[in-house]
């Protein structure tokens, strides 16, 4: 973003304060622009009258990112990569979380390589309040041959929307598998020093994406990406190789590290994302768990700096759990908040023999809680109190919850535990245990302290509930 | 083809184009350009300049773009054209156009981290055969922009009583639970252990309220059983632990241990105390907060007289999934401010990995979510959650790592000693990835 300050955005907006963009003032507009959370565009007058329409173009290509935003794939399921505008996390947020590809090959047959993408396709881990899940498959021809791989490349197509690199160093094999699947956009891997004037052709002839493989040749790979761009080729990723191991692989991370800063530094040419292949890691360890776990490494480390699409090749959850993790990690918000709004949730169908149960407002753990007990089919109340957005533990710890929280929070939704409810008695989490003299009192009801892990609670149902006297 | 041309004639040139929306394109100067002709052009920029200029038009553009002006779009809207580019064929480049990558290094990373060693040989009146130097860092971990002194290093954790723990960590410890001495060799013999850390945790009043004095014979009994220096650890009750390390660091006199921890929330200046009157260094433990991390360095430095070379500091470490996003900010902004001259800052970092543990992935025998995918065997999910907690937190500066899992201790170590620098390569042809059979 060439623009720093919201006074250097405000001077191309209107300055008529209409409101329209659903901010006060135009101003308040241009810190939302630096921020990222709004766009140009959301300025309608800019959009619909003329005479601000070089402003407006003018301003888009001032507010647009550092680093190259490159699209891959159609539809729903594509995934944009790039267009960060910072190093370091905590400076704004990183955007456009790195692109996960699993791969299969061509000479797998039918029944191999469809499970495969169906498990790719269908993996999902529930993390607070939405799943997570894996993008991309990358078709490698092993086979050498352009009718095999095409073959491969349309079942591929045929069993899943997500987008696809299509992996050959043979601009034949890359050739036909574009025949028929180019209408899909899929990242083309890749043109080399020695392919680079044929697949550059692809890439243009067929409007798709391209990835530049130039191993720890830093120059050769801004040579390409110089070239390509001069060549209005811009979707460009840029692939510095995976070394898997030793002071092979610190050369590596140190390409990372060198491509990133200077794109972010005002390189346009080497502005582009970056292409990991933490598949690697398979070449360099025989044994499967050696190598699933060298290679959650590599993606870990990948993800954690600058690595905007990256191929592996196990789909095992041990691997695929912290991957997904880790990005997530990296690619949240820091400035969002966490919170999700108090009162008091009712899961599944709750009646007056419904369990109570008392948590907090920290999205990560109300989302926790919700989903162990309405996946396990427990009708009940959350009462979610305002923490603050702190955790259990940390809350007792910093006061935010209390029993006097807690009575608020039943108060203000007009609930009323001895009317509403057969037993008087609320459940707190076990980590809030040194509560439940408070709570009773304030509440005037039974107190149950439930396990210390909400993924319990259903089983803990079984035995503690309906408490005993009522 | 080569020609010379002065910003002058590009201004001149513009002009006559009269073209209304480069209002606010001003390129001022006589600075000499160099340009040489054949490479690809715009198209809107070549239509606009006709044929003669067509050569030179790309350059002006990435001038124009080097000073943050859109040309290409200001030149496309004046002409009321917006060619699509897949319409205008391209003439295809014959050469590579050759460029050389460069980067500068980052020039405000001026300042060092404070060397920090721990454990004292019999040279400097210990009984340790080796020590530990954490720090003395110049640049981001493993960073080009200056070499990294020293490696990570990993201290195993040892409890003073049999604790409950996950049972793919449990299955290490069986046979050496009750006898803290024995499950210090272990992690150090088997496990390669640079240190081992001794949580005193019995001494905890709600637990086995042991008295300090008791205590202080566990840590005699583990620097009798291994020759690496050792971190000493309370039970974190507030009330007790003062006493507990004063007890301990006087049993230790001399061996240059780590006391954890001095903290905001107890009495930090007996643990200080204790750490400068035996020559022990002190662990500054704050929750997830740089200011308060400033300040509790601060009062050990300027309130207690903890020399520099005494302190590391704790900034908290949340797992994987369950606030990792805090914790490797926190370090991520505390080891920058370090490098950029914050002198309450530029300590090692050590972090307490073996809290991974704590996340359900880690040790959850399956998920609890009927709508989540299979999760696979823990014994496999747990290791590699440690590792990646610790890996992520090695991005960010950290230094030391307190662990639990011998699988997770291993890689751990092979992942951060190969980033800084001393793992030969296996060889690996990574031109045929694409064909590999894996
Ligand atoms: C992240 C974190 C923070 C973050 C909090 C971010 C946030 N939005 O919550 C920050 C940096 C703000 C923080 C600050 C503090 N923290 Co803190 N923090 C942690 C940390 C690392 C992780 C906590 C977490 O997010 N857990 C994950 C969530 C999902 O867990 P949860 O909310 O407890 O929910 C689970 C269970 O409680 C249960 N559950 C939830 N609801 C219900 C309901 C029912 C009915 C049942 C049965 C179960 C149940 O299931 C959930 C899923 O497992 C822990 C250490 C650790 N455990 O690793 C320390 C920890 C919680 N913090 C601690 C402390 C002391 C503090 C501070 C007081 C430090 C200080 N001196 O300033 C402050 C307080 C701040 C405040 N309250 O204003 C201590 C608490 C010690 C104690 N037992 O009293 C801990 C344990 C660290 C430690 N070992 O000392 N902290
Ligand atoms: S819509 Fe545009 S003109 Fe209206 S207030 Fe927002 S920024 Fe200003």
């Amino acid at each position: 973003m060439k623009v720093n300050s919201p006074l250097e955005a405000y001077k191309f907006l209107p300055g008529t304060n209409c409101g329209r963009c659903g901010e006060d003032t135009c101003m308040a507009f241009a810190s939302h622009l630096i921020d990222r959370s709004h766009k140009a565009t959301d300025c309608l007058p800019m959009v619909e009258e003329d005479k601000f329409a070089n402003k407006l173009k003018e301003l888009e290509a001032l507010l647009a990112p550092e680093i190259r935003e490159v699209v891959i794939g159609v539809g729903e399921k594509a995934v944009k990569i790039g267009g960060d505008d910072v190093l370091f996390r905590h400076k704004l947020t990183f955007f456009n979380k790195t692109a996960y590809a699993y791969d299969v090959t061509d000479t797998m047959d039918e029944k191999e390589l469809l499970e495969r993408v169906n498990t790719i396709q269908n993996f999902k881990k529930f993390y607070v309040g939405d799943f997570l899940t894996l993008d991309m498959i990358a078709v490698r021809c092993v086979s050498g041959n352009p009718e095999t791989f095409t073959a491969a490349v349309k079942k591929v197509m045929q069993a899943t929307d997500l987008p696809m690199v299509l992996c050959s160093f043979d601009p034949a094999v890359l050739k036909a598998s574009l025949e028929v699947a180019a209408e899909k956009k899929p990242l083309l891997y890749a043109a080399t020093k020695d392919n680079w004037q044929e697949v550059a052709k692809l890439a243009k002839d067929y409007e798709v994406p391209v990835t530049l493989f130039a191993p720890n040749d830093l120059d050769m790979l801004k040579s390409l990406a110089k070239t390509f761009s001069e060549m209005s080729i811009n979707n460009l990723v840029l692939d510095p190789g995976t070394f898997p191991t030793g002071r092979d692989l610190k050369t590596t991370f140190e390409n990372f590290l060198k491509i990133r800063r200077a794109g972010i530094e005002g390189d346009r040419d080497i502005a582009c994302p970056i292409m990991a292949v933490p598949l690697t890691a398979w070449m360099a360890y025989d044994d499967e768990i050696s190598a699933s776990y060298w290679e959650t490494v590599l993606a870990s480390v990948f993800t954690v700096k600058y690595g905007d699409i990256m191929i592996m090749h196990s789909i095992q959850p041990h691997a695929l759990l912290p991957q997904l993790h880790i990005r997530d990690t990296i690619y949240t918000d820091p400035r969002k908040p966490v919170t999700v709004d108090p009162g008091i949730m009712e899961i599944g169908s709750p009646t007056a023999d419904s369990p109570v149960i008392i948590t907090t407002n920290f999205a990560l753990t109300y989302y926790t809680v919700e989903s162990d007990v309405s996946s396990n089919k427990v009708d009940c109340y959350i009462v979610v109190v305002d923490t603050d957005g702190i955790g259990v533990e940390a809350a007792v710890a910093g006061g935010q919850l209390t029993a006097a929280k807690i009575k608020k929070t039943l108060d203000d939704a007009g609930f009323d535990l001895k009317e509403k409810t057969t037993f008087n008695t609320v459940i707190l989490p076990g980590l809030a245990a040194r509560l439940q003299g408070d709570v009773e009192d304030q509440l005037g009801s039974k107190v149950l302290i439930g396990p210390t892990d909400s993924g319990r609670i259903p089983g803990w149902l079984e035995t503690n509930w309906p408490p005993e006297n009522k | 083809m080569s020609n010379k041309i002065k910003l002058a004639d590009i201004n001149k040139l513009f002009k006559d184009l009269d073209v209304e929306s480069l209002e606010g394109v001003t390129i001022e100067g006589d600075i000499e350009l160099n340009i040489s002709g054949g490479g690809g052009l715009n198209p809107a920029l070549a239509y606009a300049l006709g044929h003669e200029a067509a050569q030179i038009s790309l350059h002006i553009a990435n001038i124009s773009r080097m000073l943050g002006y859109p040309v290409d779009q200001l030149f496309a809207e004046g002409l009321g054209l917006v060619p699509s580019p897949a319409t205008v064929a391209e003439p295809a480049i014959q050469n590579l156009i050759e460029s050389k990558f460069e980067v500068a290094k980052i020039a405000e990373w001026n300042t060092p981290i404070e060397e920090i060693t721990l454990g004292a040989t019999s040279a400097d009146g210990g009984s340790r055969k080796s020590t530990v130097t954490l720090g003395g860092e110049k640049a981001m971990p493993y960073y080009f922009d200056a070499e990294m002194p020293h490696r990570n290093y990993v201290t195993m954790d040892v409890f003073d009583i049999p604790i409950s723990m996950a049972k793919t960590v449990k299955s290490n410890y069986e046979d050496v639970m009750e006898d803290p001495a024995e499950w210090a060799k272990k992690v150090v013999k088997d496990f390669n252990a640079d240190m081992v850390t001794i949580h005193l945790i019995s001494t905890d009043p709600l637990i086995n309220d042991t008295p300090a004095r008791e205590a202080a014979k566990v840590v005699e009994d583990v620097l009798q059983a291994v020759d690496v220096p050792i971190v000493i650890g309370g039970s974190g009750n507030p009330q007790k632990d003062p006493e507990v390390l004063e007890r301990a660091a006087e049993v230790a006199e001399g061996e240059r241990a780590l006391l954890a921890s001095a903290s905001l929330n107890l009495d930090y200046e007996r643990v200080a105390k204790a750490a400068t009157d035996h020559g022990h260094a002190v662990l500054s433990w704050t929750q997830l907060e740089i200011n308060a991390q400033k300040e509790l360095n601060r009062k050990l430095m300027k309130q207690c007289n903890v020399p520099r070379d005494s302190i590391v500091m704790d900034p908290t470490t949340a797992a994987l999934g369950y606030g990792l996003d805090y914790a490797y900010s926190n370090m991520e902004r505390i080891r920058l401010s370090a490098l950029m001259g914050d002198t309450e800052l530029n300590f090692p970092m050590s972090s307490g990995t073996t809290n991974a543990w704590g996340a359900r992935e880690s040790w959850m025998k399956e998920s609890p979510l009927k709508e989540d995918s299979d999760w696979g065997p823990r014994e496999y999910r747990g290791p590699i959650w440690e590792i990646v907690t610790g890996l992520t937190l090695s991005l960010a500066g950290n230094d030391l790592f307190m662990m639990m899992h011998p699988t997770s201790v291993q890689v751990l170590k092979e992942i951060t000693q190969t980033l800084f620098g001393s793992i030969e390569s296996r060889p690996t042809d990574i031109n045929s990835w694409v064909t590999a059979e894996v």
